[in-house]
């Protein structure tokens, strides 16, 4: 099988190391090779993050590159747009609509990009924009958006509910399991 | 079974597994998870050093009194602990000491790119570098081997992108070694002229055994390609880059022993291939090696010592084409690392910033007081350097910068290498302000403990150092602390300790808002009514404001109602809580 490259791209702090740990856990039983590339340190603090995850017979490098990912999953609407460039011509972006501004932003030394679905669109981008951040807040916490991101991605593979149920439950501690199940639920049923 | 591990945690499994008993180091992307994973072993004793040079003294240490130790450390840390590097070069060990050093090509959290094999060469110690995790896990154990057949220690290399990558491993079981019991044998320990001179031909024949070894060394291996009219040699993450870019297309010779490198392994190889092209990250060390040997391979002309490599530009270096993605026709703004809202370090930095402050500053999550639009730092060079270097800017500069002059420096750094820079200003009377910020954890690398915490590795309560009383003991006679969510006390402190005509610490103590145990008053309110847009609370970067039609707005996902913007208001237009 030919190697299979998922990015996941957000703000640092919104939890995309529990999506890749969840993405690890579920691939690994399904006996394939798994590389998953995360960032550490400075970068993470509030900053523009990245974590790729490959999977398939053989995998060498740990990051994908320009025009390899299979499927771009973003926290955030701004991140989705900058990553585009490594995207496969028939890749998928399944993202957040949530916008969060960046420091030049904020202190108005840039302006915010309008209409960013609409102009990823008219390039011939297959995106799947939602707001993942109202289902978050429905399964009972706005910081589940990442669990609500993996089941609208769940959609695109062929893994049973059960397994990403079971890899679910490997990764997310006791106490908030249920919350988390049932916000991927919300995602894979949006 | 077989399960996922990062590089980090796979070598921390390799120590555990080789029987390794005492792990010492300093925390530092992207090295910190070895010694984070391994203290999860009730087997191991691991710990927090102050520094890397102690941590790698307390492994030499207990090698020496025959268990089996560890230190690991950042590529910085390598500098600082270089000292020991090279004499314990010439000593070699009892039991197996191996030193884990953690490269950054990139720069994704560090302040340069150097490339340790260098050290490798220079001390004259074997160094192996793995290239995904489950030679992480091989590597660190064949390291123990090594380190106690040829009396050396083992470097073993790590890089950002095999420290931080999650890959598939098998783990086995913990094997202790045969003790080793101390004996005397002042000839191999003590390093004074005499004996020394004796060990460094032992040294050299140790190199030369070591240069033999690797001509037949499983960890070097060549891996046929269909195509001979180039060969590549190539180590570390560089390997899976040729691999991914080229499949089994060339030739490929695949380093794993870095230091000493083969002769007639890579003659041989070169002999079998039209053009010898070498691949690796960061400098030309494998290519400098290789034209020592007279061969003329395409190295470093075409894969640059700049920044990391990959795939693409591995493929695009060897003619190959890469698949291009769509870019948008769009401006799309950078997203720097901002200081977290609620950040203790804030408001210590708007102060200075206010001041007009030359600030002389250091390494931590605090660097990013530099960034627009406090920008209060004026140089970051590394771990200590602000403190010893205020001392020399004032004694050089006098009078001119002495009354707005300071240093900045965190806690567990001040304990790494700032402390000894204040007993130079206290030594040689220098009139410097020195501000300890105390945010009461290693913030940067990821909530690390330190000797003024009072917790250990392990999470248990320790001696707590602290931090007003070390200052007074070693001659500081002016120390105080303030707390930096209240700007009048800072603003105060600063302007007093300037004014004053002797040393002085300002300690700014506040712990990091992303600790646990920090409870937060939680989002405060923004009135649009009150706001007249005059953007004063613009001035400290709070990730958690923003001005939305002319109004400031408060972002309640991020506020976590530190105060310090309501303090910057003057139309009371922040503040106050959410009824209920």
């Amino acid at each position: 099988m030919e190697t299979k490259n998922i990015m996941i791209v957000g703000v640092g702090g919104q939890g995309s190391l529990l999506a890749s740990k969840l993405l690890g856990r579920l691939l690994l039983t399904k006996g394939y090779d798994i590389k998953v590339s995360e960032v550490h340190g400075m970068s993470q603090r509030g900053g523009s993050v990245v974590t790729y995850v490959r999977y398939g017979d053989k995998v060498y490098s740990p990051i994908i590159d320009k025009g390899q990912a299979d499927f771009i999953v973003s926290f955030e609407l701004l991140e989705a747009a900058r990553w585009t460039e490594y995207l496969k011509p028939n890749g998928k972006i399944v993202t957040n609509t949530q916008q969060v501004n960046p420091m030049p932003v904020i202190t108005g030394a840039a302006s915010y990009p309008e209409n960013l679905v609409q102009k990823m669109q008219e390039k011939g981008i297959d995106v799947d924009a939602f707001d993942a951040l109202s289902l978050a807040e429905e399964a009972g916490s706005s910081k589940a958006a990442n669990l609500v991101l993996m089941g609208r991605l769940s959609k695109g593979f062929d893994f049973t509910e059960e397994e990403w149920m079971q890899a679910i439950s490997q990764s997310v501690p006791g106490k908030f399991l249920e919350m988390n199940q049932k916000a991927f639920r919300l995602g894979r049923e949006s | 079974m077989k399960t996922l591990m990062l590089g980090n945690e796979a070598v921390a499994r390799g120590l555990y597994e080789a029987g390794c008993s005492l792990v010492s180091s300093y925390p530092g992307t992207p090295s910190t998870e070895i010694t984070e994973c391994a203290a999860k072993y009730d087997e191991i004793y691991a710990e927090w050093a102050p520094n890397e040079k102690v941590a790698m003294e307390t492994a030499f240490g207990a090698c020496l009194a025959g268990k089996r130790s560890f230190c690991g450390m950042k590529h910085v840390g390598l500098n600082v602990a270089a000292d020991p590097l090279f004499t314990i070069s010439y000593t070699g060990v009892n039991a197996g000491m191996v030193i884990g050093v953690a490269d950054d090509a990139g720069m994704h959290s560090s302040q340069n790119e150097q490339d340790s094999r260098h050290y490798a060469e220079a001390a004259k110690i074997p160094m192996l570098e793995p290239s995904d995790s489950a030679e992480a896990l091989a590597f660190t154990k064949l390291a123990y081997e090594l380190s106690e057949q040829f009396d050396t220690p083992v470097l073993l290399k790590m890089c950002t992108r095999v420290s931080h990558s999650q890959s598939v491993v098998e783990p086995a079981d913990r094997v202790m070694p045969a003790p080793k019991p101390y004996q005397k044998d002042g000839a191999k320990y003590i390093m004074m002229p005499g004996n020394a001179k004796r060990r460094h031909p032992v040294v050299e024949e140790r190199t030369r055994r070591l240069t033999e070894w690797a001509e037949t060394a499983p960890v070097n291996r060549i891996e046929p390609g269909k195509d001979h009219q180039i060969g590549i040699i190539t180590a570390s993450t560089a390997y899976q880059y040729v691999k991914e870019a080229c499949g089994d297309t060339y030739p490929v010779l695949k380093l794993g022993l870095s230091w000493p490198m083969p002769e007639k392994l890579i003659r041989d190889f070169a002999a079998g291939v039209s053009q010898l092209v070498v691949v690796e990250e960061l400098d030309g060390f494998i290519e400098s090696h290789c034209r020592n040997l007279g061969l003329s391979p395409i190295g470093k002309e075409k894969f640059s010592c700049i920044d990391e490599l990959s795939q693409n530009i591995v493929a695009q270096a060897l003619g190959k084409a890469t698949a291009a993605g769509c870019k948008l026709d769009e401006n799309i703004p950078p997203r720097p690392p901002v200081m977290c809202a609620g950040c203790p370090h804030r408001g210590m930095f708007y102060t200075l910033s206010k001041n007009k402050c030359t600030v002389l500053g250091d390494i931590g999550c605090y660097t990013l007081g530099a960034v627009a639009p406090l920008s209060a730092i004026d140089t970051t060079i590394c771990m200590g350097a602000s403190v010893s270097g205020l001392h020399g800017f004032n004694k050089a500069g006098g009078g001119q910068g002495e009354g707005h002059t300071v240093a900045v420096i965190g806690d567990s750094t001040f304990m790494h290498s700032g402390m000894t820079g204040l007993v130079n200003i206290a030594y040689n009377e220098s009139n410097s302000t020195v501000v300890i910020l105390d945010n009461s954890i290693t913030g940067m690398t990821g909530h690390q403990q330190n000797p003024t915490t009072g917790y250990n590795l392990k999470g248990d309560p320790c001696t707590k150092i602290d931090l007003e009383s070390f200052c007074r003991a070693i001659g500081i006679k002016r120390v105080r602390v303030v707390d930096p969510y209240d700007l009048a006390a800072c603003d105060a402190a600063v302007k007093e300790e300037l004014a004053a005509a002797e040393p002085s610490v300002i300690i700014s103590r506040r712990p990091c808002v992303l600790l646990k145990y920090v409870k937060t008053p939680g989002p405060i309110l923004s009135d649009p009514a009150k706001c007249v847009g005059c953007k004063s609370c613009m001035k400290i970067g709070c990730p958690a404001i923003s001005i939305v039609d002319k109004k400031a707005v408060i972002d309640n996902t991020l506020c976590t109602g530190c105060g310090v913007c309501e303090q910057l208001c003057k139309f009371d237009a922040l503040g106050g809580k959410k009824e209920g």
